[in-house]
């Protein structure tokens, strides 16, 4: 093992845990370490390293579930999580089974960030400063971000897992701002993956020039039109449309409670035959993909969507049990803080037959996203809602004026049965998920992706 | 140890923090959770470069690696002519009460009960409520300290709770949700009947609730959806955002903002309010800064940073989110001044328009820079002064500046509301709003 979590520690542990009864019970050890930095005014700022160690014991006795956190990897800071999260239990001592170690194969790292001088990644942020200025003479404001984290996690359960992951994320931002006379627009671009520095083996300052194309171009952008229509949504981060409108709602802890839409439709039509959708967390050094999830289960590719029915949800180990099915390897946590509750990883829309023009072609009066800043569901009621940040009329079947303030709102099921077309593009992007107080990175991804009809909220009068 | 490393200039600021937190479902316990936490982070200067580091592994020779990192990250930072620390000197205030005793001495089954209780009175308020999807109780009792090498030192205490519910009605249409919440100092003073309650009136109210027409009219934002948009402000007066050119006010210090209607405090020392301590995060003793006065705007909001960039004095705004992260200029309380209209008087005021109880997507449809937004909602139309019909699914579009001297009235009952910062603020009546339906 990874020598986060000594077998002989975590037995004695899980001993502790059961003294007082449960049906399971379980240490997550955690090593978290990491480098941020940023940019802004031209000047490299906000130099920051963090180390942190820890661990968390759950024990579950009777569907609920005991937790208890400490800071410190010592074995007296275990015993005493253990000793914590047993403490409100009054059962009889129950018996683990013998610890039993699998090797998992993390994501391969050609290079470790924290092996490369700080004053490199200073000099990545210089040129994506100077590169995103370079774009043009409107551009009035740049900051851009590195970061770096490194999680080194061992887990280990009363029925005899003892397992381990390493992960190295590596992520670079860009915000670009742009004015023209009292008009003042933003743009941004992130690149970031489960990957060290050879990330940046390319031409990283490419997403500066994008960042700051966006912003240029929303100068020239009029408010954007109100009402119900036709709506073509980008590749990449356009993705974040079904991790919203249909991946929160399959994470079987919403199901489980009747709190989500999807709750009852497994094997149901729920989108035209050409959607097919899939959650992998085995993804080659996607943002979203790791070895093993929170809980030690390998992550796996799950089709959620076969030919417009509803295939899986997905699940963590607690759900799973409820249900009587097999993990699928989405049980993940922030860090040793917190309980795992079911996630997505990579989620992602596979891609269809038609070329991006020729879903516009067909569209003689609607709106086209090209990227969003982010966006919001309740599973419980399926309404969503997402900010656009750069988006166009479309109008006689070509993408026409910019417009700028455009908020696409609707609801999940309408939504997804309305998308009638699909793009023979793809493009995954990084984004960061928060649920239940709870931020995991997330990979979101999809073609270009055409919804018959939604709802569009701009400022135009 | 920093200055052993090689700064000029050190400050470390140590939390630890214990919590508690209950999870319920249909009458069960989800999850019983007991937290304990500490930390430290080491802020260091090398002439005008700074550098930040933390750490969990308190040993002596965690500490000093810690101080190496701090020292090391300085070194990779360009010069800024205004970096440097706070020096020490100014006065201390008398320190509100932060702590209440009941934290400490409830029991976990105590507050198991306290989250049961919320849940219950959601499911009794109406029978249209069919179940709850969780209701919470947590809380948290903080001791923090900070001591720098230009003499500042200072420690404290505080403690606070809250308890929310996400209660789930059903009927013609499909699902509706509310949310209910409430916090305090210390359980005791948490009433578990009013929290669900709220929940369970708020997802009862939904049911039914369809499209409202694109148009656009008067909008009632009730005080939780209010507080969203003061936070939006605050986030726009901090001087940071201001001085790099990323507010719709930075040319507007003296000016007319708002409505007349309008007043705003930060507000550091309310003990009411959660934002509050003795000291900012790095050890200026907090005050409070009359911010928005009857429309016009008086001074943004600065840390020893920005201050002395400004040529001004910290008006001991350094936030401060625990000892992983640096301080960095964030308001503390902000306190939006009652006006005399009552709910009823507002809806009146109204006329024909939108009273929204919830907005969505403040973080993606809100460009910070210009304040432009466009947000998802939900609410109830007002009709001849009343309130009638819920909807849901649309959006209300504008601009912070054009909305904030839209403010035809301020409603007279002020609630603490604490999404996205600390905010204690009425309902809103806004003039004229954009809502896009069908």
């Amino acid at each position: 093992m990874s020598g986060l979590l000594d077998p002989e520690v975590a037995e004695r542990v899980l001993v502790r845990a059961l003294a007082a009864g449960g049906e399971f019970a379980e240490v997550f050890a955690e090593r978290r370490g990491g480098l941020t930095m940023s940019i802004d005014e031209s000047r490299v700022e906000s130099v920051q390293a963090g180390d942190e160690e820890g661990a968390g014991v759950r024990v579950i006795s009777d569907g609920t579930a005991y937790f208890a956190h400490v800071d410190g990897l010592d074995p007296a800071d275990l015993e005493r999580a253990a000793a914590e999260a047993a403490s409100a239990l009054r059962g009889e001592r129950r018996e683990h089974r013998p610890l039993q170690a699998t090797a998992s194969t993390p994501q391969p790292i050609e290079r470790r960030p924290e092996d490369v001088p700080a004053e490199r990644k200073a000099a990545l942020l210089r040129d994506l400063n100077e590169r995103g200025r370079g774009a043009g003479g409107e551009i009035a404001q740049l900051t851009a971000s590195y970061a770096e984290a490194r999680r080194q996690i061992a887990v280990a359960n009363s029925e005899g897992l003892l397992t381990a992951d390493d992960r190295t994320r590596t992520r670079i931002g860009v915000q670009a701002v742009a004015r023209r006379g009292d008009a003042v627009e933003t743009g941004a671009e992130t690149l970031g993956g489960h990957r060290g520095f050879e990330l940046f083996d390319g031409d990283p300052g490419a997403i500066a020039e994008q960042a700051a194309r966006k912003a240029l171009t929303l100068l020239d952008a009029s408010p954007a039109p109100s009402g119900s229509m036709p709506v073509v949504v980008a590749g990449g981060f356009g993705g974040v449309l079904f991790h919203e409108m249909t991946g929160h709602g399959l994470e079987a802890d919403h199901i489980q409670k009747d709190a989500s839409v999807y709750t009852g439709k497994l094997g149901e039509r729920v989108a035209r035959p050409l959607l097919n959708a899939y959650d992998d967390g085995r993804m080659p050094n996607e943002w979203g993909s790791d070895s093993v999830d929170d809980e030690g289960a390998p992550t796996q590719k799950t089709q959620v969507i076969e030919e417009g029915r509803l295939t899986s949800f997905l699940y963590d180990r607690l759900c799973a049990g409820r249900d009587d099915v097999a993990s699928t390897g989405n049980g993940r946590r922030e860090s040793f803080r917190h309980l795992p509750i079911p996630r997505m990883t990579n989620t992602y829309i596979a891609p269809g037959d038609a070329t991006p023009e020729e879903l516009i072609a067909e569209v003689k009066r609607g709106f086209y996203a090209a990227s969003f800043a982010g966006g919001q569901v309740e599973p419980a009621t399926g309404d969503f809602v997402f900010g656009v940040s750069e988006g166009y009329l479309i109008e006689d079947g070509r993408v026409t004026r910019p417009c700028r303030g455009a908020t696409l709102v609707g609801n999940c099921l309408d939504a997804l049965a309305a998308i009638d077309a699909l793009g023979n593009d793809f493009e995954m992007k990084t984004g960061i998920c928060g649920k239940g107080g709870q931020r995991v990175p997330v990979g979101t991804g999809q073609g270009h992706v055409r919804i018959a009809a939604m709802t569009v909220g701009g400022t135009e009068t | 140890m920093a200055l052993g490393a090689g700064a000029g200039d050190a400050e470390a600021y140590a939390a630890s923090d214990t919590g508690r937190e209950v999870r319920v479902h249909g009458g069960r316990v989800e999850s019983l959770t007991a937290a304990t936490q500490r930390g430290v982070g080491v802020r260091a200067w090398i002439g005008k470069r700074a550098g930040y580091a933390y750490g969990t592994d308190l040993s002596a020779g965690g500490l000093s690696a810690l101080a190496e990192r701090a020292v090391a990250n300085a070194r990779v930072a360009d010069e800024d002519e205004f970096a440097g620390p706070p020096d020490s000197g100014q006065d201390s205030v008398a320190a509100p009460a932060l702590s209440d005793p009941s934290v400490a001495e409830w029991p976990a089954d105590r507050l198991v009960e306290l989250a049961l209780a919320v849940e219950r009175s959601a499911l009794e308020t109406d029978p249209l409520v069919v179940a709850v999807e969780q209701a919470v109780y947590a809380d948290s009792a903080e001791r923090v300290a900070i001591a720098s090498s230009r003499g500042i030192a200072g420690e404290y205490e505080s403690s606070s709770c809250h308890a929310y519910l996400q209660a789930l009605a059903e009927g013609e249409g499909g699902k509706e949700t509310g949310l209910g919440f409430g916090l305090a100092r210390g359980p005791a003073a948490l009433d578990p009947a009013a929290i669900g309650r709220e929940g369970g009136e708020r997802a009862a109210s939904m049911v039914g609730a369809g499209k409202p027409k694109s148009h656009s009219c008067p909008v009632v934002l009730d005080a939780t959806v209010a507080a969203s948009f003061v936070s939006l402000l605050g986030s726009s007066l901090v001087a940071t955002a201001v001085q790099r050119g990323r507010s719709p006010f930075a040319a507007s210090l003296g000016e007319e903002i708002g409505a007349a209607a309008l007043s705003v405090h930060d507000d550091g020392l309310d003990p009411a309010g959660f934002g509050s301590s003795p000291f900012d995060g790095e050890g200026t003793p907090r005050r409070r800064t009359a911010v928005i006065e009857a429309g016009r705007l008086l001074t943004f909001l600065y840390d020893t940073y920005t201050a002395r960039r400004g040529e001004v004095a910290s008006t001991a705004s350094a936030g401060r989110g625990g000892y992983r992260s640096q301080p960095s200029v964030s308001p503390s309380n902000l306190i939006v001044a009652p006006g005399a209209l009552g709910f009823e008087g507002l809806l009146a005021e109204a006329g024909d328009g939108v009273y929204v109880t919830d907005v969505a997507g403040l973080h993606s449809g809100v460009n910070p820079v210009s304040g432009v937004f466009s947000v998802g909602a939900a609410g109830r139309m007002i009709r001849d002064g009343a309130l009638a019909e819920p909807v849901r699914e649309f959006t209300i579009a504008g601009d912070l500046v054009s909305t904030l001297k839209g403010i035809r009235a301020v409603g007279a009952e002020a609630r603490w509301v604490p999404f996205g910062g600390s905010v204690q603020t009425p309902p809103l009546l806004i003039g004229e709003m954009a809502v896009s339906g069908s």
